[in-house]
């Protein structure tokens, strides 16, 4: 066990609470930096949406997990950044131009569907930036003379100082990555300062927030359009890795996938963005490995059990029809979060922290340490 | 002129007078209390002063500038702190944290500051972190600093709302039944510490409170209320003794 000795303020206020923290991210950085080396293209490729949908994640993070206000909307963000891009892009609009333009064009959009939401709680909150994303789509869908409609646009290779960045190339991933760490790290930088401390207050109690001169409708605009923003920039690297984009792609499910990265990454830390980011595009392979391999595995199985060659030809094309069916990825994610919500509500960086305690304290752990307490009062009435 | 002044104060829910033309006044660097039985209307003339709770009529005074019509988040920046009932602390954060947004009235620095982290930021933020520490020392927090909310006792969560109040260097504070909940060797320091807020940092006190050991032993001025009108106003045993609130009390 480690124990920290605090002589000074600052050993409050640092961002790496002692050494070990320098040495693991410096190791993890270096990997990160050595990866397109090594790594085969097609790892790289989810790698870059790991970056992407981990960026998505930190924002939502900080609306979602430090402010407490539920959005549904984010893929509405995500589009409008996306198709700033796009469209700036069509007049020669260089990349950091247009890139800040997304970030800025969607944290303004952001704020001002924060304005209708300062009424709204919980579930009512959810309904509305449902509502915003329908809106948002169906605008991408009709307004044809600057989105081109259902036909969908175009990205054009990116052009960073003159020089083409191929979207499977190196260049652009570790220009997703310095985007994903550069918004981590103002994100703590928020987190440890009166911005962030008021977001944590405002989850927590409004009431006492309010009494404690937070101008809590200022602050939740205020997260609304940080995180909407943050969404923007991601939405930007988002068109430009997959080179189209059209209205179909930013729907509910795509909202629900931002919610899931939070929701089994772990909703109380930054950490949880990253790991629910990894864990969600895992989850495309591993369709498509049902959808491929699962059969002649089932069968294998079932004719080395001694099933005829019918029958066993009839389990194959029973287990690629279930394995191939519509909506299997939806219910999926439906039974992955159910479960994570059930068993482990603090997520994957919860279950990392609790197995890391359980080796920092060896044969002295408590499973109660982290039990949930139940709490028996809590106060409505001055909402 | 007095220092803080409620002016004909009323809240009506319906037909429900919870606070019924309320008048009262506080003196700079008194401790004045609220006493009456259940529902006589005390905690919704804190909500009324915070600002929660829109009055029906009837206006507020707090150094002489009308703040009947400012918003709840204004009260704390001019200047006035308070504590609830039920506890209200940010549950899910740790103390440190909790009593840094105490600060918040004193935060000074912008957004894109506060995302590069630079120099005026980091300079106000140990300045809050020593004044947290102030506190911390005044009112012996010094075990809990890194400790979440949701882990801590009734009897320290209650002192340590005490504390958030008190990092928005006040110079009013609503304390709403700061002993509820406490045991009796809390309830002494309780006493203890509201004194020296008194005493020691000069704040005036306006609290609401059951515990009458602890009424006498602090206040200079008491208030009693009984179905949201005031019965009787005056120092601690000059009420006690006052055959209206004897009458309500006692019921006879």
């Amino acid at each position: 066990m480690r124990f920290v000795f605090k002589t000074d303020y600052e050993d409050d206020i640092r961002l790496f609470p002692h050494s070990g923290y320098v040495y693991s991210y410096g190791v993890l950085l270096a990997l990160l930096l050595l990866a397109p080396f090594v790594l085969s293209s097609y790892i790289m490729s989810q790698l870059v949406f790991v970056c992407i949908y981990a960026t998505v994640g930190v924002g939502l993070l900080i609306l979602t997990g430090f402010t407490g206000q539920a959005s549904l909307g984010h893929a509405a963000f995500l589009a409008i950044g996306a198709y700033t891009a796009a469209y700036l892009q069509q007049y020669n609009v260089p990349f950091p131009v247009y890139f800040l333009a997304a970030g800025l064009l969607t944290g303004v959009i952001g704020a001002l569907v924060g304005f209708p939401a300062l009424r709204l709680q919980g579930i009512y909150l959810v309904i509305a930036t449902i509502s915003f994303a329908f809106i948002v789509e169906e605008i991408l869908a009709r307004w044809e003379s600057v989105t081109n409609g259902n036909e969908g646009m175009r990205v054009k290779t990116l052009q960073l100082l003159g020089t083409p960045v191929s979207r499977d190339s190196p260049a652009f991933y570790f220009l997703c990555l310095g985007v994903l760490i550069l918004t981590i790290v103002g994100t703590l930088n928020l987190l440890r300062s009166p911005t962030g401390r008021a977001f944590v207050a405002i989850r927590d109690s409004e009431t006492a927030a309010r009494s404690m001169g937070i101008n809590v409708s200022l602050y939740k605009v205020k997260s609304f359009a940080i995180s909407a923003g943050i969404t923007g920039l991601a939405g930007c690297l988002f068109a430009h890795k997959l080179s189209f984009i059209s209205p179909e792609m930013f729907t509910l499910q795509l909202s629900i996938e931002f919610i899931i990265v939070i929701l089994i990454g772990g909703t109380f830390s930054l950490h949880g963005a990253v790991l629910g980011a990894i864990f969600l595009v895992m989850i495309d392979p591993f369709l498509t490995y049902l959808k491929d391999d699962l059969p002649i595995i089932i069968s294998g199985v079932a004719a080395a059990l001694g099933a005829g060659a019918d029958t066993a030809a009839n389990i194959r094309s029973h287990v690629a029809a279930f394995a191939s069916a519509n909506g299997l990825k939806g219910a999926i994610y439906g039974v992955i979060i159910v479960l994570f919500v059930l068993f482990e509500p603090l997520g994957l960086y919860g279950r990392w922290l609790k197995i890391k305690l359980f080796f920092q304290l060896f044969p002295l752990y408590k499973r109660a340490t982290f039990k949930r307490q139940k709490i028996y009062v809590k106060s409505e009435r001055n909402r | 002129m007095s220092y803080f002044r409620a002016e004909n104060l009323s809240l009506h829910f319906g037909g429900l007078k919870a606070v019924d033309a309320v008048s009262f006044a506080v003196e700079k660097g008194e401790i004045l209390s609220i006493i009456g039985p259940n529902g006589a209307g005390k905690s919704s003339i804190f909500n009324l002063v915070s600002r929660i709770y829109p009055p029906t009529s009837g206006r507020i005074f707090f150094e002489d500038q009308d703040i009947t019509q400012q918003p709840a988040y204004d009260i704390a920046r001019l200047g006035i702190a308070r504590t609830f009932q039920n506890i209200e602390l940010f549950e899910n954060a740790t103390v440190l944290s909790n009593l840094l947004v105490g600060r918040h009235r004193h935060s000074t620095t912008q957004l894109w500051q506060e995302l590069l982290f630079l120099p005026p930021v980091r300079a106000s933020e140990k300045m809050h972190r020593r004044r947290v520490e102030q506190v911390i020392e005044f009112l012996d927090l010094e075990p809990y600093r890194d400790k979440l909310i949701s882990g801590l006792p009734y009897g320290v969560r209650k002192v340590i709302e005490l504390a958030r109040a008190l990092c928005s260097e006040p110079k009013l504070i609503l304390l709403d039944e700061p002993s509820s909940g406490l045991n009796v060797e809390e309830t002494d320091d309780m006493s203890f510490w509201i004194r020296d807020m008194k005493t020691e940092l000069g704040i005036t006190v306006l609290m609401v409170e059951h515990d009458m050991t602890l009424v006498n032993r602090v206040s200079d001025r008491v208030i009693a209320l009984n179905y949201g009108k005031v019965l009787a106003m005056g120092t601690p045993a000059e009420v006690q003794r006052h055959p209206d609130v004897v009458a309500a009390y006692l019921g006879a």
